[in-house]
């Protein structure tokens, strides 16, 4: 069985077989085929670089090169039965707009992000004095395509604004492992989150 | 049907196979003529396997024909897609059945302008009815009927060719599998019309072309018809490419000559594309295949929404560009692909890197093949097709 990155794995899990689901921003289609192949999932990817979309129809991937901010208007309501956004919604211009897309075409999204308040952001940001760059956000601030960092509890606050539930929660530490902690700590010992959310 | 053959149409109809449909049953055409009796020519590789489920349809574009990987029979070059189609080749004949169609109203078999009129046993000429690419696509399907072949595992073609393949989806999406347009557009631009309408004139202006009936004037509108090929294969390619292959260079001669002669390499290049094209092609055929295109408007036909075309397609689609293309440009891939996603259906798009022009699907893009292979490879699974057959 191929293995494929953890967090990546995580939302795999979370995808229940023969389903339909789109992976927005699904770079080299790893997640795509593992949905194909391992869980019968009508899986389609949505990939910004060009090269990232030709090598993932070039394996025999449902892709097409589009950008989250602006392409996910295209789809009716309830598309699929999944949408999902690995460590992207970071990136995107307007990141609760996407979401709200994503609810739309969707009956679940999922989502995956850095969180901006881990504690080795916070003590670079507060003892080094320069912007943080961590295993997740390994980026200079000139040239980080993240342009809206925010931290799982940002998130929880935005899903709760929105109206949207939250199903699922899974905090991963530095080590990619998933941690079980109040939301305070988690806050700060989580370096990314992924999170299933449905509309309310 | 077989008297009053052209030599071209002589000589294609004894290097592949043809039908004769509508006896019973004519063709209703978009325009609302009845045609029939009519002669479909095609060409197959391969063949078809027990279940029936590895036949693949290549549409041709407009100015090649049904002699897609075999040498042809008028020009004795080779078959004009034998970079995709052949013996270790993305389709195989060893593993998929693959047929080509020459389309309605061309001149390499199938019935068009040439034909005589069984009403008047007078040659069609101008008097043939105006055919649209969904005519081509109903003659394509009634010649499976004939065969028995009740779907096609992959429906693929470029240019004209990408038209039809998208007709065939919308028209026939349960008889469609997998379908392949590349270097097209879901309706014909008004820049695409405009150098149409060039050539066309440029046929019409040739005092040979006698309103059409140039065959029993025993005239031939040869001059119209290869300027036309020359604005149009202009189209085919672009400004890099052209500069790339001629730039500036003087054609046999080190200085200029002062007058009207070739003297560019770029002006003899197009002069012998007109000159030989010719040879293979008729005049009034060139009128009706470019009037299908210009007609050509999918979203038009279905209410003005490209999206109702496609609605509850069950059809997996792979669209493909080239950067270069000014003639079917990136975006004119891209409002299909929108469309696609607004009827949800399962859909690929490539943008391939070429500085080829329009021209470039017919080359080695290796990038293309690639795309294809990788995409047909997975539709296979899907469908459960061996790999070998």
């Amino acid at each position: 069985m191929k293995s494929i990155r953890v967090d990546l794995q995580l939302i795999a899990d979370m995808v229940a077989p023969d389903t339909r689901a789109l992976d927005v921003g699904c770079g080299d289609g790893a997640l795509l085929a593992y949905l194909v192949d391992f869980k019968r999932v009508d899986a389609r990817g949505m990939e910004l670089s060009q090269a990232g979309v030709n090598a993932c129809v070039a394996s025999g991937l449902s892709v097409i090169q589009g950008d989250a901010d602006t392409d996910l208007r295209d789809y009716p309501d309830d598309a699929f039965d999944y949408v999902i956004l690995g460590q992207t919604l970071q990136a995107t211009r307007e990141p609760r707009e996407v979401l709200r897309q994503m609810l739309r075409v969707g009956k679940r999204a999922i989502v995956s992000f850095p969180n901006f308040a881990h504690w080795q952001v916070r003590l670079r940001l507060v003892f080094g004095g320069r912007m943080p760059q961590t295993t997740s956000l390994p980026y200079k601030w000139y040239d980080t395509p993240n342009i809206h960092l925010c931290s799982i509890d940002d998130f929880r606050a935005l899903c709760r604004d929105m109206g949207v539930r939250i199903e699922r929660a899974i905090v991963l530490n530095s080590k990619s492992r998933p941690i079980h902690m109040p939301p305070l700590l988690a806050n700060v010992f989580g370096e990314q989150a992924v999170f299933m959310l449905k509309r309310d | 049907m077989l008297q009053d053959l052209t030599d071209a149409e002589r000589a294609a109809l004894a290097q592949c196979r043809h039908a004769v449909l509508g006896v019973d049953r004519p063709l209703r055409l978009d325009c609302g003529v009845d045609l029939g009796p009519y002669r479909v020519a095609y060409q197959t590789y391969g063949t078809l396997n027990a279940d029936k489920s590895n036949a693949v349809l290549v549409c041709h574009p407009l100015t090649c024909d049904q002699f897609v990987a075999d040498r042809h029979p008028v020009t004795g070059k080779e078959g004009w897609w034998e970079s995709l189609v052949g013996a270790g080749k993305v389709l195989d004949p060893a593993r998929y059945f693959i047929i080509c169609v020459n389309v309605l109203g061309h001149c390499m078999g199938t019935t068009g302008p040439l034909a005589r009129d069984p009403s008047t046993g007078q040659p069609w000429n101008l008097r043939f009815p105006v055919v649209t690419i969904a005519d081509m696509v109903r003659a394509q399907a009634a010649l499976l009927d004939d065969l028995g072949i009740p779907d096609l595992f992959c429906v693929i073609g470029g240019s004209m060719g990408g038209m039809q393949v998208l007709e065939w989806a919308a028209s026939y999406p349960r008889r469609v599998f997998s379908a392949v347009p590349i270097a097209c557009a879901a309706h014909h631009s008004a820049q695409n019309i405009a150098f149409h309408e060039v050539g066309r004139q440029a046929i019409m202006a040739d005092p040979e072309w006698k309103g059409g009936d140039y065959r029993l004037h025993q005239t031939a509108p040869a001059r119209g018809l290869a300027v036309a090929r020359m604005t149009a294969h202009i189209t085919y390619l672009s400004e890099q490419a052209l500069q790339r292959k001629f730039g500036r260079a003087l054609q046999n001669r080190n200085a200029l000559g002062f007058g009207f002669d070739a003297d560019f390499q770029v002006e003899s290049y197009l002069r012998h594309q007109g000159s030989t094209f010719v040879d293979r092609f008729d005049a009034n055929s060139y009128l009706y295949i470019t009037r299908a295109m210009d007609y050509f408007d999918l979203a038009g036909a279905h209410g003005g929404v490209l999206a109702n075309a496609f609605r509850r397609s069950p059809t997996r689609f792979c669209l493909m560009s080239f950067t270069s293309d000014w003639l079917f440009p990136t975006h004119e891939s891209r409002e299909i692909v929108h469309a696609l996603n607004a009827a949800a259906a399962n859909v690929s798009f490539v943008e391939v890197e070429s500085d080829k022009g329009h021209d470039a699907f017919l080359l080695d893009e290796p990038e293309m093949f690639r795309t294809l292979s990788g995409f047909l490879k997975g539709a296979a699974a899907v469908r459960g097709l061996k790999e070998t057959t």
